[in-house]
């Protein structure tokens, strides 16, 4: 027998165990009912935001004055704002730019943190100093902070609200791979790798990396919540998503001004936004209590 | 003791060198010419750039010019605000005190509801009430901040008229803003205290405690609590940095005039100095917060003072 096949031998059961760990992962999952109804919510959600053009019942952007701050009822059901566009219209629109903010803002966070935590973990030393030290001055700058200030860089708008979401997003990842990965390192199907000639790049991506993912795609889930309001609260702030964009956080920007006049302005957008976040923070606690009831993060 | 001291207060200098570098950094991130960007809006000839340059000093090596940054923020000098020519440290020292007796209040406010909810759903598990206060718990980290002001503003300052819709420097006017701010870190620390209380409430030495006759109460408080609350000081080190940045979003809504208002109008007006300015400050404070936290593990817990 090759020293390869060896290795292969020693390295099934391994394998055979983790298939185990998602199924039994994700028998757990399905048996938390507010995972499933947050997940169930979530989908609904997605699937608004790609039908959108054949949902809403209007123009998200195209003015029409005439039916100006029109109040909730059978011609439109969430009301109008100053400029008579459809609030429910904006709203199904403005999905799409949460759930894309969300997505693109958390994949920045993931391949930056994956890369630097990996790199980190593995080969420590320097280079885990460097990144170390790296993490503690992103986490200087707490919360929206670090965004503001990338912003002040990049410039206001919906892409640099995404960079910089993204990377003030970064440092939990590199934390949780790093550590992740200064563990799984030490096994010995990573040495037996080594054994039989696999390079660093290979042990990194096809060994440790998927040892590493189960902790990620709780942070992911947890992640993506929290980058839709980052994002909001950027467009909120008039440094995200500009107008005529639909976007939760600029409509209740807008609606600040009428708050006297048209509650429904700065309502709905609003409740939107508690709706879609409390979705992926309840699947997220699912998954997180279905892949590892001991981690806390 | 103090050797425990030392090493902490060594390991933040590098964290404030860096932090003050990216702050400095921040001028020659920014597209275009960093001399063009210090006049703002005005425009200038290509000699009166250089003329700028030179004066600025932004023709010496960038070493130089950091060593030059650093030694003036030291000396309390942060430059000029472009918009209004004051230094930016008045800027920063009129509104502070705006910001600081917010993020107090704010967390206050947050530890005494954080600690309330935590504790009574740790102790009365899988009850009602421990299912009400976390699902108020989860609903509290999925409001954001500023729809939660919209919708007090709403009722408290215009349909009830019993408080002011924006906040200046009066007492009255920091209850919105405080319950606003407050909601997020309260939840964040209901559902810490309530985790940190049901793994210690489980060991053997509490067993013991009630076995030998001791109260409840004093069970509770004596024994289980300064044990539980060693995660939850960390957690409250950076709940309190994410107040100081939540206050950007809540000073903004109610219009106070803080550190992130300031920091918001400046990034809209373009006025790098007062960020620049601005983003120092708030992070001096929560490296120096943290730091305090570290140093307050040490008297909570002997171990650490040990180690």
């Amino acid at each position: 027998m090759s020293a390869g096949a060896q290795v292969a031998t020693l390295a099934a059961p391994a394998v055979r165990a983790a298939r185990g760990l998602w199924r039994d992962a994700f028998g757990r999952l399905f048996a938390n009912r507010g995972a499933v109804a947050g997940g169930a919510v979530f989908i609904v959600i997605v699937a608004t935001a790609i039908a959108a053009p054949a949902l809403a019942p209007g123009n998200p952007i195209a003015l029409n004055v005439s039916q100006s701050l029109d109040a909730p009822g059978p011609r439109h059901w969430l009301g109008t704002d100053q400029f008579g566009r459809d609030i429910l219209s904006r709203i199904l629109y403005g999905a799409r730019t949460s759930l894309a903010m969300g997505l693109v803002a958390v994949a920045i966070s993931v391949a930056g943190g994956a890369i630097l935590g990996l790199l980190s973990g593995f080969y420590r030393g320097g280079v885990d100093l460097s990144v170390m030290r790296l993490v503690d001055v992103m986490l200087a700058f707490p919360g929206i902070l670090l965004a503001l200030v990338i912003i002040a860089v990049l410039g206001p708008n919906l892409g640099s609200a995404m960079i910089a979401v993204g990377i003030s997003g970064m440092p939990v990842f590199i934390r949780v791979v790093r550590s992740a990965t200064l563990s799984v390192r030490e096994f010995q199907f990573v040495e037996a790798a080594r054994v039989v000639g696999c390079g660093d790049g290979r042990i990194l991506v096809r060994h440790i990396l998927p040892n590493v993912a189960a902790p990620v795609i709780v942070l992911v889930t947890l992640g993506i919540p929290n980058a839709i309001i980052a994002g909001a609260a950027l467009s909120f702030l008039g440094l995200g998503v500009k107008p005529p964009t639909p976007d939760w956080g600029a409509m209740l920007s807008n609606g600040r001004g009428f708050m006297t006049t048209a509650w429904w302005l700065s309502t709905f957008p609003g409740l939107a936004i508690v709706i879609i976040v409390l979705a992926i923070n309840l699947f997220g606690d699912g998954l997180r209590d279905a892949l590892d009831p001991r981690l806390k993060l | 003791m103090l050797k425990y001291l030392r090493t902490r207060l060594l390991l933040a200098v590098p964290t404030v060198v860096l932090t003050s570098a990216i702050v400095f950094m921040m001028l020659f991130l920014i597209p275009g010419d960093p001399a063009s960007i210090y006049i703002g809006e005005q425009t200038a000839t290509p000699q009166r750039l250089t003329e700028i340059r030179h004066v600025m000093g932004l023709d010496r090596p960038l070493y130089v010019q950091y060593a030059d940054f650093a030694w003036k923020a030291l000396h309390g000098d942060l430059g000029r605000s472009l918009q209004t020519n004051r230094p930016v440290t008045a800027e920063v020292a009129t509104r502070f005190p705006n910001t600081l007796a917010l993020a107090l209040a704010a967390m206050a406010l947050a530890a005494v509801l954080g600690f309330g909810l935590g504790l009574v759903s740790a102790l009365n598990r899988n009850s009602v009430f421990d299912s009400l206060s976390m699902m108020v718990a989860l609903f509290g980290v999925s409001v954001p901040v500023f729809w939660l002001a919209l919708l007090l503003i709403m009722l408290f300052a215009v349909r009830l008229e019993w408080l002011p819709a924006t906040s200046q420097s009066g007492l009255r006017d920091l209850v919105l803003p405080t319950v606003s701010l407050a909601l997020l870190s309260a939840a964040t620390l209901a559902r810490l205290v309530r985790s940190s209380m049901l793994e210690i409430l489980r060991l053997d030495y509490l067993t013991t405690a009630r076995a030998k006759g001791l109260r409840g109460i004093a069970v509770v408080f004596r024994h289980a609590l300064p044990n539980a609350v060693i995660p939850v000081i960390t957690a409250m080190g950076l709940q309190f940095g994410s107040l100081l940045s939540g206050a950007v979003i809540t000073e903004t809504v109610f219009a106070r005039p803080g550190l992130g208002k300031l920091v918001v109008d400046s990034i809209q007006n373009k006025d790098l100095p007062t960020v620049q300015g601005v983003v120092l400050v708030l992070a001096l404070i929560y490296i120096g917060m943290n730091l305090l936290v570290d140093i307050s593990y040490a008297f909570i817990d002997p171990r650490i003072r040990f180690e």
